[in-house]
């Protein structure tokens, strides 16, 4: 199989004056393409810093990050957008919807960079596949949370990624429409085989995964049944 | 994926201006605020322009008809024979006048006014023509000995064609009114009237003695071939040694056109002021669009649009409101040219004809888009630099980077003022001036803003209640507006204050004040035989004689032993050579006069006979002479060469309105030469000096008198005129002023929403919201007006002391305008909370934080 993410020996420290904070420490794990794996862990423990590194949002001051078959720290800041553009799709709690476009721009717009002619229609598919047809032409303040997170997924998949992180994608839904944003995105993941980088609190969300990474203080916390590296 | 994806952006130009277009539309009035900050600014400059290069091409075009002749020889005298041989080497003239001022009685009106007298032989105007009523009068004038008289003076004064006037000793049948006469304006027309008898008459009148002020003037017809460039090179030297001129039409248009290009440039000066309040309004502006909108960059770059693309995506926007600006400007300023004419008809010796000036529509939208972008870029820049990480709650902002990159914007900003301020005022020094004013503006304004909130932060009173803390709170906290608010307001109140204060002082530099002891009756031209009559018509009737002041007429023979005709040839020297050919009017006393100081040197009152005379030398004629004291001048006063040596020079406050003298000889010399007198006395109201001047005109027909009451009229309304024309424009700056200020509170409007919601949302009443929002405006509003007063003041009194040379008494409009700015910044800062007040939290946040 293809190895799609694989983190090296990862660090990431924060300095502010004279003090300075790790907040990841020696990370490293791999996965190949279809596979899907949770990242867990209390609030401050490097689970978004992670999600970061690993997308190419952020550099590494220690380790490597290897994203389909890149090794991001030689590519530079445009390099990682295009590749960000191609290969990576994302989903986040807050939605992180263009305000002034409608729906079926903010789906556009991943492949209307990528070039693709005929973009729109893509994208209206997409759109009506998360049952949003008739939403089509609303602006994100015209549409409730849940039907918010389900343009950001049909934004995800517009590209077609061969890997998706999502950033607590249900930490701003009410209990019934987190299920039936899950339900759609492990079914839209299924259906396109792209490799899934989720970080949750939820539990029970985090055991949908084949893998559940947990971690405390910034470090892989290992932890007998769950922890698989 | 290959290498050569990851290389190349597959992104068409065009995806970058649907983005701009689809993302702008949405923040429509938003960037509407944006567009009419610039609107104003760029319609008076445009205004101006293109009326500026109308009046040139239209003077250029009119040249020949304004001067009436190709080209002419003009002497202060009657032409000595080498004059004489040049005109007739030159083919002979085809028309001749000599003209000077003087008083005209009406028989019919009982009445008299300064004139000014043309006497016409030949083929004058050769081209264009007197425009009289009825219209054959001006073929007439001549074969019927008379005259034609100005169109207004004859309603003024209720004559008629067939009536008489009485001009000297002579009196002429008026023949026609006098529409119109080459070169000849409505405010030269009120000043003096022209009045036109035939040449040949002119003697009898008995007006040509001595010291009268004449000009005798030569009209030409040029060959189709001639080059007149040449022909003044090679004629106009030979001249001056004869003390005449050679004049070309395009000479003429030359002069007119320097005429309005100084008051062009002042009104340029205004409306670039508009331009830059402007300009202040889209750095303002764009700086929160800005900041509202880097979540979304942030979100772009997360899905993999490159820095680059994002950047142009927000500069293409910015670039395309500021072009549609230019436009929506431009076309403005035609249609405000059209105004122009109407506004300063009197001072333009033609009907102006306007017509569409490309380089004016070329300006405009070129400083829309430049402006736009240029005070645009600083906010803009963030989006370049802002990270992706954002997206994640995560900030990794780098001010180092953004300020680095904003210190190039801010210096590309100072080179743009400076250099579109030394294109339009022509003197560097001045455009540095300006643009040193507005930085130390800037740096004064953003030093202040940042003390108050970091004072305010280390001393906060948090004993005070929750409404003034809150509204305490706003003026420092994360997304204050408190810098931009500050700085356009505290720029805006300054430029706006700074250009009444300079309307004050250039105003007050041309106003007169009346007194009993300041003359306001000046009889010029009396001759020494007519003296003592002169006064026997004034004190009878109670009236003092003010001044009696003897003036002999002389000019320059020599300087430091070098000859005035070899100074005219020197090629190199710097001296100003109208010195040289001017006949100075020079009177002789003991000492100075309240117009005059002493500049250098010692002023000797009286001659003693050992030695050259001491002279005392105006300082501005000295420098213009380059004259120092020492130096040692001959005079040839009628014949007599007079040696003299300069004693002192003096500085002559020219402005006032009293008799001044380049020249000021010393007593014991002058008293036995041929000279002339003025009289001045002053009239305490208008009946007395009419009747006073109707006795004088008649027992003296030669005196001219000179009614400053009139004469104050005539300039007051000059005056008013032209400072209707500054306040025209500075009307522009105002009201660019206050759209700046609207949009700048109106775009913090959605920095203040959320938390205005928030507050409303956990249960703030509209009141508390209200004084909240109201103290937070007013101390923005008190603070930058107060501030930009305070620095107008100290612009102006250093504009007072070196550039106007004046002493400078600020008027209040601009003190009214504190809490005029202020009221208006806390009414829009309370507006904007009108919608959270009126409507439930969550349906306010829909609809405006879109």
């Amino acid at each position: 199989m293809t190895k799609i993410l694989k983190v090296s020996k990862l660090g990431k420290i924060y300095t502010s004056g004279a003090k300075s904070l790790t907040v990841l420490d020696d990370i490293s794990f791999e996965l190949e393409a279809g596979e899907t794996l949770a990242i867990v862990g209390p609030s401050g423990s490097g689970k978004t810093t992670l999600l970061g590194l690993c997308a190419g949002l952020d550099h590494p001051d220690v380790g490597s990050v290897e994203l389909c078959g890149w090794d991001l720290n030689s590519l530079s800041e445009d390099q990682r957008a295009r590749l960000r553009n191609m290969e990576v799709g994302f989903i986040f709690q807050d939605f992180q919807l263009l305000p002034t476009l409608t729906a079926l721009e903010n789906v556009s717009v991943p492949l209307e960079l990528q070039g693709v002619k005929g973009a729109s229609v893509t994208a209206a598919e997409l759109l009506a596949k998360v049952g949003l047809a008739d939403r089509v032409q609303h602006y994100p303040s015209q549409l409730s949370g849940g039907e918010k997170q389900r343009v950001a997924m049909a934004r995800a998949f517009s590209n077609q990624p061969s890997i998706l992180f999502a950033d607590e994608p249900t930490g701003n839904l009410d209990e019934e429409t987190g299920e039936k944003v899950v339900k759609l995105l492990f079914d839209l993941n299924k259906e396109a085989g792209t490799t899934l980088v989720i970080v949750t609190h939820d539990l029970e969300l985090a055991h949908k995964n084949q893998h559940i990474l947990r971690l405390k203080g910034g470090k892989i916390l290992e932890e007998a049944g769950t922890a698989i590296w | 994926m290959v290498e050569e994806d990851l290389r190349k952006s597959k992104t068409s130009r065009q995806w970058l201006f649907t983005m701009a277009w689809r993302d702008g539309k949405a923040s429509g009035s938003r960037l509407g605020l944006f567009m009419g900050s610039i609107i104003l600014g760029i319609t008076a400059v445009v205004a101006i322009q293109s009326f500026s290069q109308n009046l040139q091409n239209n003077i250029a075009l009119r040249s020949k008809v304004l001067m009436g002749a190709d080209y002419l020889i003009d002497s202060r005298q009657l032409p000595n024979e080498r004059v004489m041989q040049i005109i007739d080497s030159l083919g002979g003239a085809e028309g001749m006048e000599v003209n000077f001022a003087s008083m005209a009685s009406f028989p019919k009106a009982d009445a008299s006014k300064l004139v000014r007298v043309q006497g016409i032989e030949g083929n004058y105007p050769i081209y264009g023509r007197f425009e009289t009523d009825p219209p054959e009068a001006a073929l007439e004038y001549q074969k019927n000995r008379g005259a034609l008289v100005d169109a207004t003076a004859m309603i003024q004064y209720g004559l008629t064609r067939g009536d008489s006037i009485k001009v000297g000793l002579s009196t002429f049948e008026i023949l026609g009114a006098l529409k119109s006469t080459p070169g000849g304006t409505s405010t030269s027309s009120t000043l003096a009237p022209p009045v036109i008898i035939p040449y040949h008459a002119i003697e009898e009148t008995g007006l040509l003695q001595t010291g009268s002020r004449q000009e005798y003037r030569y009209y030409f017809r040029a060959a189709e071939d001639m080059d007149l460039e040449i022909l003044d090179k090679k004629v106009d030297p030979q001249l001056d040694a004869e003390e005449a001129d050679l004049d070309t039409h395009t000479d003429i248009s030359r002069r007119l056109g320097r005429g309005w290009g100084n008051f062009g440039k002042f009104l340029n000066l205004v409306a670039f002021v508009a331009l830059l309040l402007g300009s202040v309004g889209i750095a303002s502006s764009v700086h929160i669009y800005i900041k509202e909108k880097l979540r979304s960059v942030a979100v772009l770059k997360c899905i993999g649009a490159t820095s680059r693309q994002t950047f142009l995506i927000y500069l293409i926007q910015i670039a395309g409101m500021g072009l549609l600006g230019g436009i929506i400007g431009t076309i403005g300023g035609l249609l405000l040219q059209e105004l122009f004419p109407v506004l300063i008809r009197d001072f333009l010796p033609f009907e102006i004809e306007i017509s569409l000036v490309p380089q004016a529509v070329f300006l405009g939208l070129l400083l829309g888009v430049t402006l736009s972008v240029l005070f645009a870029m600083l906010p803009l820049l963030n989006t370049w630099f802002v990270s992706s990480l954002q997206v994640l709650r995560v900030t990794d902002e780098d001010p180092a980077r953004v300020r680095k990159t904003g210190v190039f914007v801010l210096l590309a900003i100072l080179v743009f003022i400076f250099g579109f301020s030394l294109w339009l005022l022509d003197n560097w020094k001045y455009a540095l001036a300006f643009v040193i004013g507005i930085l130390v503006t800037f740096l004064v304004l953003t030093g202040i803003a940042t003390l108050i909130m970091k004072g305010l932060k280390k001393y906060f009173p948090v004993s005070w209640g929750f409404i003034a803390r809150q509204s305490l709170l706003n003026l420092f906290r994360p997304q204050n507006q408190t810098m931009v608010l500050v700085l356009a307001i505290g720029v805006g109140t300054f430029l706006i204050s700074t250009l009444y204060f300079t309307k004050d002082m250039l105003l007050a530099s041309t106003s007169f004040k009346q007194n009993t002891n300041s003359p306001n009756i000046i009889l010029l031209d009396v001759q020494t035989e007519e003296k003592e009559a002169v006064v026997g018509h004034i004190v009878p009737r109670g009236l003092n004689v003010i001044d009696n002041i003897p003036i002999v007429t002389m000019r320059i023979s020599s300087i430091n032993d070098v000859p005035a005709n070899t100074l005219r040839l020197d090629s190199v020297t710097q001296m100003n050579k109208w010195v040289l050919n001017h006949e100075f009017r020079v009177t002789f006393r003991d000492s100075l006069i309240e117009s005059e100081t002493l500049a250098e040197g010692d002023f000797i009152g009286s001659y003693s006979g050992d030695g050259p005379i001491p002279i005392s030398v105006a300082a501005n004629v000295a420098r213009d002479a380059l004259i120092e004291v020492g130096d040692r001048i001959v005079f040839n006063v009628q014949g007599v060469l007079m040696e003299t040596e300069v004693s002192s020079l003096r500085d002559v406050n020219w402005g006032r309105m009293q008799l001044n003298f380049s020249v000021l000889f010393p007593t014991g010399v002058l008293e036995t030469a041929p000279q002339f007198h003025v009289i001045t006395t002053y009239a305490p109201d208008e009946a007395t000096s009419a009747a006073l001047q109707q006795d004088l005109v008649k027992a003296f027909p030669t005196v001219s008198i000179l009614d400053i009451r009139q004469l104050l009229g005539v300039v007051e309304d000059i005056i008013d005129k032209i400072s209707w024309v500054i306040n025209f424009m500075a009307f522009f700056s105002i009201l660019t002023g206050i759209v700046v200020l609207i949009g700048a509170v109106r775009t913090s409007k959605y920095q203040r929403m959320r938390e205005s919601v928030l507050l409303r949302t956990i249960g703030a009443r509209a009141n508390q919201i209200l004084k909240i929002t109201a103290l937070e405006y007013l101390y923005l509003g008190l603070l930058g007006s107060g501030v930009g007063i305070l620095l107008s003041l100290l612009s102006s009194q250093l504009l007072a002391l070196f550039a106007f040379e004046t002493s400078f008494t600020p008027s209040l409009e601009p003190f009214v305008l504190l809490p005029g700015i202020t009221l208006l910044v806390l009414l829009i800062g309370l507006s904007n909370s009108r919608s959270i007040l009126s409507s439930p939290p969550l349906e306010v946040l829909r609809k405006e934080v879109r």
